[in-house]
């Protein structure tokens, strides 16, 4: 039984901004929580290398090429650093990819959607990372320490990752009238996943009271929504192209946009394995921890050679 | 070693300018040691964030528990002394 006392003392330390460090108490229900969220983070950056990755090769300079690269090993990087934050809490990065490759840990539903075109890497960059930068600078400021440390390093590599998206679609939609037209229709494709990336409505997202009181949670996901919106539909404006939502408004009295319905059962629908890329995404994975085991024997194998001929010695 | 394993873990310090302490910065996943610093090297100073490197099996490492944080550091709480504040110097006295 957990006890009041260490309750509260847990409570009282989190309300006073400090941090929780892995060998404190902590209740059950806060590890659970952050076990899923963190380790539904690490599978995000690991399986959002895949539809960029899909381009490294077909990028249409060196330039792009080399900060494509850059950019998606990053993203490895930042899934290694969340995956060290989530065995923290005990469970080995054995275990979390068995679950995300037997479906039973989720990723961002963003990463079921297929990159068709060159202009649809410049979307990911701005609106994908710039949607997961909002939701990133607030965690930052949770309460779990390695989590938000975590985070603290990830939103000081997002930057690059937003700009250079947006510099490849402000490239394309100051070129050739079929330029401009792949970084329409790559915004027209992501702009709502983007959206809805960053979660369901409030109304839809039960237990947040206690999350946000422990501090694993910083703020609704409306309210990140909003801010994700307020600054981005303004750069889409800047270069000429428009948000393919016919009732976005800016509201003057709230200072805040206003945007038409969002499709709920499509966000569902991905989480669900429905999404247009789930089983591709997923068999990627599989198939790259399958055909990579015998080299994590092999290396373990060596490593244990030379740690006897070292003893010999 | 367990069957198909991720590798055992090395916790990662790094040096980010000569003259400075290595810091601890968090950990990989390496069969070696020569791994881990490369490894290391990847994930922790893309940006040249470091100039030198340490790596130590996560297992090697021995911690003080947070239970008795309070009676474990408690010794130097009641020893004022041994900060210069504690000491009455006049003011005309100088360089002390
Ligand atoms: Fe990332
Ligand atoms: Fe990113």
């Amino acid at each position: 039984m957990e006890d009041a006392k260490q309750l509260e003392a847990f409570e009282a330390k989190i309300a006073a901004g400090q941090k929780i460090e892995p060998k404190d108490w902590m209740p059950e229900a806060y590890r659970k929580q952050l076990v899923r969220m963190m380790s539904q983070h690490a599978h995000s950056e690991i399986v959002g290398m895949l539809p960029e990755g899909n381009w490294i090769t077909r990028a249409p300079s060196l330039r792009r090429k080399a900060i494509l690269l850059a950019k998606v090993q990053d993203e490895a990087g930042h899934g290694l650093y969340l995956y060290s934050a989530v065995e923290t809490l005990g469970v080995d990065r054995t275990e979390l990819l068995k679950q995300l490759h037997n479906g039973t840990a989720k990723y961002s539903s963003i990463f079921n959607y297929p990159t068709l075109s060159w202009a649809d890497i410049g979307a990911i960059g701005w609106l994908v990372d710039g949607a997961a930068i909002m939701n990133q600078t607030a965690l930052a400021r949770g309460s779990y320490g390695p989590y938000s440390r975590a985070m603290v390093r990830i939103c000081k590599e997002e930057s690059f990752h937003n700009r250079q998206g947006y510099e490849i679609m402000m490239t394309l939609a100051q070129g050739t009238p079929e330029q401009k037209a792949l970084a329409q229709d790559a915004l027209n494709r992501w702009w709502w996943p983007a959206v809805m990336m960053l979660g369901p409505s409030d109304d839809q997202s039960p237990n947040t009271d206690q999350l946000m009181r422990w501090k694993v949670k910083m703020e609704s996901n409306d309210a990140i929504r909003e801010r994700f919106i307020d600054r981005t539909v303004p750069q889409a404006e800047f270069i000429g192209l428009s948000v393919p939502d016919k009732d976005m408004k800016f509201n003057k009295e709230t200072g805040h946009y206003t945007h038409g319905p969002i499709n709920w059962d499509e966000f569902f629908q991905v989480i669900k394995g429905n999404g247009p890329c789930n089983a591709n995404r997923l068999k990627a994975r599989a198939d790259a921890d399958k055909n990579g085991a015998w080299v994590r024997e092999a290396a373990m194998a060596y490593a244990a050679k030379q740690m006897k001929e070292k003893e010999v010695a | 070693m367990s069957q198909d394993s991720q590798w055992p873990v090395w916790e990662v310090f790094l040096q980010a300018n000569p003259g400075i302490s290595h810091k601890h910065v968090g950990n990989v996943h390496a069969a070696d040691a020569e791994m881990a610093i490369q490894n290391a090297r990847d994930v922790y100073t893309r940006r040249s964030e470091g100039i030198s490197i340490w790596v130590v099996p996560a297992n090697a490492i021995a911690a003080s528990s947070p239970e008795d944080q309070g009676a474990f550091f408690e010794p130097s709480n009641d020893k004022p002394y041994r900060h210069p504040t504690f000491y009455k110097i006049p003011d005309g006295v100088k360089y002390l």
